[in-house]
């Protein structure tokens, strides 16, 4: 049972720690304030004109409300390497696309300082009929570069994706691992102050894993700040400065990686009934 | 120790304008910036127009550059695909043409060298508008990872298949020249009219652009009942029959369609511009004024329906 409200979460934030008092008001890189995501979605794959009129009849329902985040407060200063951890069905995903700024809030404020490039669930590349090249140069030119900087960061990247070959074939053509890479590769080579992973350090074979892993290290040791989420824990435990705990869209709880890991990975053990989240 | 912020050295005045406690009024303004976003709920649904226009101007390359790849992906560039984009119109006035004036017994009230001026014009510009809309109307349903992955202003999208259907639609316009050479049309200083008339018709294709892209998000179906509006919509519109025929008739379906014609968004923008290349002159006030309410009705009304929307559309994908 969750008792820990969204207030006390701020109140309990309120009083700083090392790190919030080095996260002075230029030192943040992204402040996330009571932020509720509340949207309606069908429930429908497709809806269409002729399904509403012929169920108008019926008085069902199709439509669902999804309260996705429900006053989630934190921030993460500059050059620190914040993970998200929790359930399916959290509201990580809502909150990285929320900090991206492709779903405004419904309620609340988001505060991002820095350039942000993004490595979210679904990857590069929206249209399958073009080929890798023109969807890195759309994807690109669509989150506001330029074209002189892309065409600066697009050998770097076909380079590090190693789709040399490939990159003027129709992404149709492409293996799901040869899309993961290429998605991986424009995310960390945008040269991004923020950078938001949403579970996509698991791209391509060993070899690539390993490659995507050093470069990750990398970005860390440049102090570039971040936003992971995953379900690998290993990779939270290692990456992370710091780690947030969401569950069913409120924040659990906040603090490093390795106290958070434990309360979930024992919360996901004994289940929701037996635990009071209060203890984290 | 935290490392020092990059991108913000000290003294940067970027790193200065943050404070805690921002105003919301001024906050609004970054939305779309490039290093300082805030993002804040949506007044009445709308994201903070200036900002959003700003951007979208700002990130015109995306549209044009999408119209582009689509072009190259639908062979549009080539030689034959050029030729394809004249030969289809061509062939379709062919048809209306033989319809009305040959089978229908001349249903035109002008010579047929004229009439048959007039029906290529409006019928080129009556597929550019509705070109800009049909292919406008899937735009954000094709758009989907882009828009589930970053922010951006979706009217790009839309925009962009505006550009596209202008550039299909120029190889026609010279297309027209030519018949309006061969037909022995007037040329003259009232032709600069078409300008006017041609931006009236892009703001028209934009709003219905916006407004059945956004449709298609609904209700996926929308599309499939399109070519039938846009076929009936040609009916009712001044291209296969003239202004001047419906008006003398004092009763019957053409009498009511001549009451009724300025509800048609299509009929001062078509009924101008065949009074301008035809008629060889200046277009009357009433068809420039329908053209000019309709489209700047149909171009606001679409575009704040898409804006209102558009947080919709990265959880209705």
């Amino acid at each position: 049972m969750i008792s820990l409200s969204a207030s006390e979460l701020v109140g309990a934030q309120a009083t700083p720690g090392p790190t919030a008092a080095a996260a002075a008001p230029t030192g943040v890189a992204i402040r996330v304030q009571n932020v509720h995501i509340t949207y309606r979605t069908s429930l429908q794959k497709n809806p269409t004109l002729k399904s509403a009129i012929v169920r108008l009849g019926r008085r069902e329902r199709v439509i669902r409300e999804v309260k996705a985040l429900q006053g989630v407060t934190f921030d993460v200063p500059h050059g620190k390497v914040m993970g998200v951890i929790g359930s399916n069905g959290a509201g990580k995903s809502t909150l990285m696309r929320t900090v991206a700024g492709i779903l405004p809030p419904s309620q609340g404020r988001i505060e991002v300082n820095g350039r942000v490039s993004t490595l979210l669930a679904l990857g590069v590349g929206f249209n399958s009929a073009l080929s890798g090249k023109e969807n890195v140069t759309l994807g690109g030119l669509a989150a506001g570069l330029t074209r002189a900087e892309i065409k600066a960061k697009y050998e770097e990247i076909t380079a590090f994706a190693e789709l040399e070959d490939f990159m003027d074939m129709p992404m149709r053509t492409y293996s799901s691992g040869m899309y993961s890479r290429l998605a991986f590769a424009v995310a960390v080579n945008m040269d991004p102050d923020i950078l938001i992973i949403d579970e996509a350090l698991s791209a391509g074979d060993a070899h690539f894993k390993k490659k995507a892993s050093d470069k990750m290290q990398e970005l860390v040791s440049k102090a570039r700040t971040m936003l992971v989420v995953s379900h690998a824990l290993g990779t939270i435990k290692e990456l992370c400065d710091e780690a947030i705990w969401l569950h069913k869209g409120k924040l659990v709880g906040r603090g490093t990686p390795e106290e958070m890991i434990s309360g979930y990975t024992k919360f996901l053990q004994v289940g929701e009934d037996a635990i009071t989240l209060e203890d984290f | 120790m935290v490392p020092a912020p990059r991108g913000y050295p000290p003294g940067d005045p970027k790193a200065e304008k943050e404070p805690v406690t921002q105003a919301p009024s001024s906050a609004r303004q970054d939305e779309y910036l490039g290093e300082h976003h805030v993002y804040e709920p949506h007044k009445a649904g709308l994201p903070p127009l200036v900002p959003y226009f700003r951007e979208l101007w700002r990130r015109r390359g995306f549209a044009f550059e999408l119209a582009r790849t689509t072009m190259h992906a639908q062979n549009t560039d080539t030689v034959f695909g050029q030729l394809w984009l004249v030969l289809n119109p061509l062939l379709l006035s062919a048809v209306y043409y033989l319809l009305v004036d040959v089978i229908g017994g001349g249903a035109r009230g002008k010579d047929p060298k004229s009439f048959f001026a007039l029906l290529t014009s409006g019928l080129f510009l009556y597929y550019y508008i509705t070109g800009a809309m049909s292919t406008g109307a899937t735009s954000v349903t094709q758009g989907g990872r882009l828009i589930l992955n970053t922010s951006f202003p979706k009217m790009l999208l839309t925009v962009s298949t505006v550009y596209t259907a202008f550039r299909r639609y120029l190889p026609t316009f010279a297309v027209y020249l030519v018949i309006h050479i061969l037909t022995g049309q007037r040329w003259g200083w009232h032709m600069l009219w078409l300008v006017p008339i041609f931006a009236m018709a892009t703001m028209m294709g934009l709003g219905l652009a916006n407004m059945f892209a956004t449709l298609q998000v609904y209700f996926r179906d929308t599309t499939s009942f399109l070519p039938y509006v846009i076929r009936i919509w040609l009916y009712l519109s001044p291209v296969l029959w003239t202004i001047d025929k419906i008006k003398e008739s004092k009763t019957g379906l053409y009498h009511v369609l001549y009451t009724w014609s300025p509800i048609n968004p299509m009929y001062g923008i078509l009924g101008a511009q065949g009074e301008v290349l035809v008629d060889g002159r200046s277009p009357s006030w009433d068809l420039l004024g329908y053209g000019l309410l309709w489209s700047l009705l149909l171009f606001v009304g679409g575009s704040l329906l898409f804006m209102s929307r558009e947080r919709d559309f990265a959880v209705r994908l």
